[in-house]
């Protein structure tokens, strides 16, 4: 999946199924063969639309029924009392699904993984027995024999066929639309770590929103055309639990997040249970339903994530070996730097890096800071007294200090200092109890991460938070949609930020297997596609030995010469010496000084933060 | 009577009335509630494990009279309770042969953490359950009689001569053995070995691991608990609610509600969750339709959950 995939396969399957479709249909006579064959294609949109939300989003819906319900009432409703056609009705139900969308959705999306999937069950629920108790027990959509064209209905079932797979056909393409667009990698991310989502850019609210409006709509047209074809509508029917599990099992059963998933899972299902119901019905009641649990059982016991993935991984290849460091021994010390000098002309680095082999000195200047790069910086990150408790622990207390612009700033302190807390109160995870952030003379405090990372703060993360079953270009895109318009423009802007990181070559891996290192470039790749003037890298080297640290020192040093503005946490002392312009040291959530890295360390109290006050005596006396 | 001292007695029946349904239903919820808490798995075949209890009851009491001995007021009620045993042996057996395929260490790693596997798993053991019931059991609606169920016990109110409560004998006994089973099993989590054991594969299954702690055979046991806790939970309401093998659906929503409201994996939430929907349910007659009494406990959760999305007893515990 690049920027510019290939629409025109899946387009032609679409297109393929939907005629082979309506052929079989205009073919077949047995009425009972028609009902399936209309009835089939439905249950796919149902599926479609479940698939929208729970599919891309990882949040799993329970409640679905609440838009088919309401589909299929609105179009009841408008027909029997404003005799209102179902072609106007069936639009106007999508408009109220869309709407119970953005009504269910908004204080739902507060909620997250179990209690989000439960919580939606008692919106269809509700309803269920809101109808029941508003008189439309069991309300049958009357015949209209003047005028039935006109009231969708017809005396030739085929029409039903061709009617159903036409939803059928729009739903597809509406997925597949979104699954090839900005949209659904931004649900995609969601679904794989969505705090990474909202540190990367993404508003990941809006885009649930989006997802759950339109699933709404899609699951309204499908019950409205339900209510047609059966002519009658009972809310145990529509608003019924198994009408959700229906939409949640043809979709998982066939494969979730993709949207040939719903379509494969209902195909084999629906036919399934009916024809079980038709032959064993009458001699045992309640034969089929063993039959079919068991039938389901035993997919998801050779097939756990359905059959779509199943048979695709059947056919796919293991990813490749990584490979080695790309830095030679004899340039350990900035490789990552190559990329950009070649890319890029600057004063600093021109001539340098573009052998690849040669070693790039200029890259070393933040190692010892120049007066002339130090006269003309101003503060781009003022920190004023921002403090934040949680229950009785003062995680961070009263911190201030400045962040100049294009300095490496190291922030020290013990473990517990707040380091981790402090980063996540100025990229917007945590509200401070007290105190301000301003980033280039803007008020940060009460923003959103996602509009933080817009404003040109990246961030990454000290346990690495990837879109694991994403490519690693895939995982930068998303990184670079804050900073582009055309998904094209991200695509390119991606492809500059892995070879800033020297990651080009693994581009198309799934991120699940990268090496830490190579985990730790990507994260910072998806920081930088978002072009940033600040960084915080939080951690960025723990769990790297020798070699892989001077990678990565290289690296940021580099970026650090193209004038991004770097915060770094770390406990690699020996690292940050050689990293760090200037130090902040954190302790119990103060900043106990600030100063160049030499002064630091010899401040006995840092090393009573580090080592207790035993060790700076010894310091102090010895 | 005046009008104001004639609500006071409604009210109070109808609270009455919500604090033992409630109690009935805290008791299946701590079923539920404690599979999702060991194990966070949503086990939609919950109400079938409980219409089994119903059944199970119904089969030893009243089809083949295996509990004469203790008389008809008794027999029920150690019908129910035995129930408990029973299907825990059938819900760890479950566990062993098929839940613990998609649950468990196995599946920590892959997307969704195995959740799709397990609805759909779990589903599929639903319609197995309700519609063999339905071949083995038939259709008929049962239920396991006991003298009590016309009884009640009346409780005079001191403002007022003429007024008084009406307790249910059987539903005021099948509330009373609720409270105890719950508290047992509250004991059993927090005080025993067992117990120490459960909470510690609940907490980090991982570590629990590590420290020589046999995680699968702890989710086996809390799967078989959770069951047959649920299961004791259904033969007492089979002592005064007539069942069919579709009863399971009426039912598995409410134990949802109740874990969710009472903060999914506390015990004790579980419980005052389903204590919650009794109250709400009852309490709810006194000023909506009768029709609207369960869109009135749907509601209610809605409002709870949104305002306090970790349930009403659970603790916000998301880290970034």
């Amino acid at each position: 999946m690049g920027a510019r995939p290939k629409l025109i396969a899946p387009i032609a399957v679409i297109a393929i199924i939907a005629i082979a479709w309506i052929a079989v249909g205009m073919i077949v006579t047995n009425s009972y063969y028609q009902l399936m064959l209309t009835i089939v294609p439905i249950w796919a949109v149902m599926g479609l639309s479940w698939n929208l939300l729970s599919g891309y989003t990882g949040l799993i819906s329970f409640g679905h029924a609440a838009f088919f319900g309401l589909g299929a009432y609105t179009v009841t409703i408008a027909l029997v009392n404003y005799d209102l056609t179902p072609w106007l009705g069936i639009p106007l139900g999508t408009l109220v699904g869309a709407v119970a969308g953005i009504i269910i959705g908004y204080p739902t999306f507060r909620l997250r993984g179990h209690y989000f999937a439960l919580s939606m069950l008692a919106y269809p629920m509700a309803l269920l027995y809101v109808f029941e108790w508003l008189g439309y027990q069991e309300v049958p959509l009357p015949m209209k024999r003047e005028a039935p064209a006109f009231y969708m209905q017809f005396s030739d079932y085929r029409v039903y066929i061709a009617l159903a797979v036409a939803l059928m056909v729009v739903s597809l393409i509406i997925s597949l639309a979104i699954e090839r667009s900005r949209f659904g990698m931004s649900l995609l991310a969601i679904k794989q770590n969505e705090p990474a989502a909202e540190a990367a850019g993404i508003d990941t609210l809006v885009w649930k929103m989006r997802a759950i409006m339109l699933s709404g709509a899609i699951a309204a047209a499908a019950g409205g055309l339900y209510a047609v074809v059966l002519l009658v509508v009972t809310p145990g029917s529509v608003f019924g639990m198994l009408t959700s599990a229906q939409a949640l099992i043809v979709a998982l059963f066939g494969g979730a997040g993709t949207l040939w998933g719903a379509p494969i899972g209902a195909v084999i299902l629906i036919p399934l249970s009916e024809m079980l119901q038709a032959e064993f019905g009458d001699v045992i009641p309640g034969i089929q339903g063993v039959v079919f649990g068991i039938a389901i059982i035993l997919v998801v016991l050779l097939a756990p994530e359905g059959i779509f993935w199943r048979v695709r991984d059947h056919f796919r290849q293991a990813d490749p070996k990584p490979p080695p460091l790309p830095a030679p021994a004899g340039n350990r010390a900035c490789p990552g730097s190559a990329p950009y000098c070649a890319s890029r002309a600057s004063p600093t680095c021109d001539g340098e890096g573009k052998g690849g082999g040669t070693p790039a000195t200029a890259c070393n200047a933040p190692q010892e800071p120049q007066p002339a790069t130090q006269a003309k910086r101003a503060p781009i990150l003022t920190v004023s007294k921002l403090s934040k408790s949680f229950g009785g622990l003062r995680a961070v207390s009263d911190a201030s200090f400045e962040v100049a612009g294009g300095e490496i700033l190291g922030i020290i302190g013990p473990n517990g200092a707040g380091k981790t807390t402090l980063f996540n109160m100025l990229n917007g995870f945590v509200q401070p109890d007290a105190g301000e952030v301003a980033f280039a003379g803007q008020r940060l405090t009460g923003l959103k991460p996602n509009r933080i990372c817009r404003l040109g703060i990246g961030r990454t993360f000290q346990v690495v938070r990837a879109f694991p079953r994403l490519s690693v270009l895939n995982n930068v895109i998303i990184g670079a949609y804050a900073s582009t318009a055309t998904d094209a423009d991200a695509f390119a802007a991606a492809h500059k930020a892995l070879a800033q990181v020297a990651l080009s070559e693994r581009a198309d891996i799934l991120a699940a297997s990268l090496t830490n290192r190579e985990l730790r470039l990507m994260e910072l790749a998806r920081a930088l596609a978002g072009r940033p003037r600040l960084l915080l890298m939080d951690e960025p080297l723990a769990g790297l030995a020798g070699p892989e640290i001077e990678n990565l020192l290289g690296v940021i040093r580099s970026l650090a010469n193209e004038g991004i503005t770097i915060v770094i946490i770390e406990h690699t002392m020996r690292a940050m010496m050689r990293l760090a312009e200037r130090f902040v040291v954190l302790d119990h959530g103060r900043v106990l000084t600030t100063g160049h890295p030499s002064e630091i360390i010899k401040d006995a109290s840092v090393i009573e933060a580090y080592l207790g006050h035993k060790w700076a005596a010894i310091r102090a006396h010895g | 009577m005046t009008s104001f001292g004639n609500f006071i007695e409604i009210f109070l029946q109808a609270l009455t009335a919500g604090i033992l349904i409630g109690a009935i239903y805290g008791l299946m919820c701590v079923g539920l509630g404690i599979i999702f808490g060991v194990m966070r798995v949503i086990n939609f075949a919950q109400g079938e494990f409980l219409m089994l209890g119903m059944y199970f009851t119904f089969y030893l009491v009243v089809q083949f009279n295996l509990l004469a001995f203790l008389g008809p007021s008794a027999g029920p009620y150690a019908g129910a309770l035995l129930a408990g045993p029973a299907l825990f042996l059938i819900g760890y057996a479950l566990h062993r042969f098929l839940i613990s395929r998609v649950t468990g260490i196995s599946v920590a790693g892959t997307e969704g953490e195995g959740h799709y596997a397990q609805l759909i798993l779990t589903l599929g053991v639903a319609l197995v359950l309700q519609n063999g019931g339905l071949i083995l059991f038939g259709s008929t609606p049962q239920s396991v009689r006991t003298p009590l169920s016309a009884r009640a016990w009346e409780i005079p109110l001191l403002y007022d001569a003429n007024a008084a409560l009406f307790l249910n004998k059987a539903r005021t006994i099948a509330g009373i053995i609720s409270v105890l089973v719950a508290v047992a099993l509250y004991w059993l989590i927090n005080r025993s070995r067992l117990g120490k054991t459960l909470r510690a594969a609940a907490d980090n299954a991982a570590a629990a691991l590590y420290m020589g702690i046999d995680v699968d055979r702890a989710y086996r046991i809390a799967f078989g608990i959770g069951i047959g806790i649920t299961a004791i939970a259904g033969g007492l309401v089979a002592t005064y609610n007539p069942f069919q093998p579709y009863i399971g659906l009426d039912f598995v929503i409410i134990m949802y509600a109740g874990v969710v409201l009472g903060g999914m994996g506390s015990i004790l939430g579980a419980f005052w969750g389903g204590m919650t929907i009794g109250l709400v349910q009852q309490l709810s007659t006194l000023v909506l339709p009768t029709q609207l009494q369960n869109a009135a406990i749907f509601v209610v959760f809605l409002l709870i959950v949104l305002l306090r999305p970790q349930g009403l007893f659970g603790r916000a515990t998301e880290r970034i």
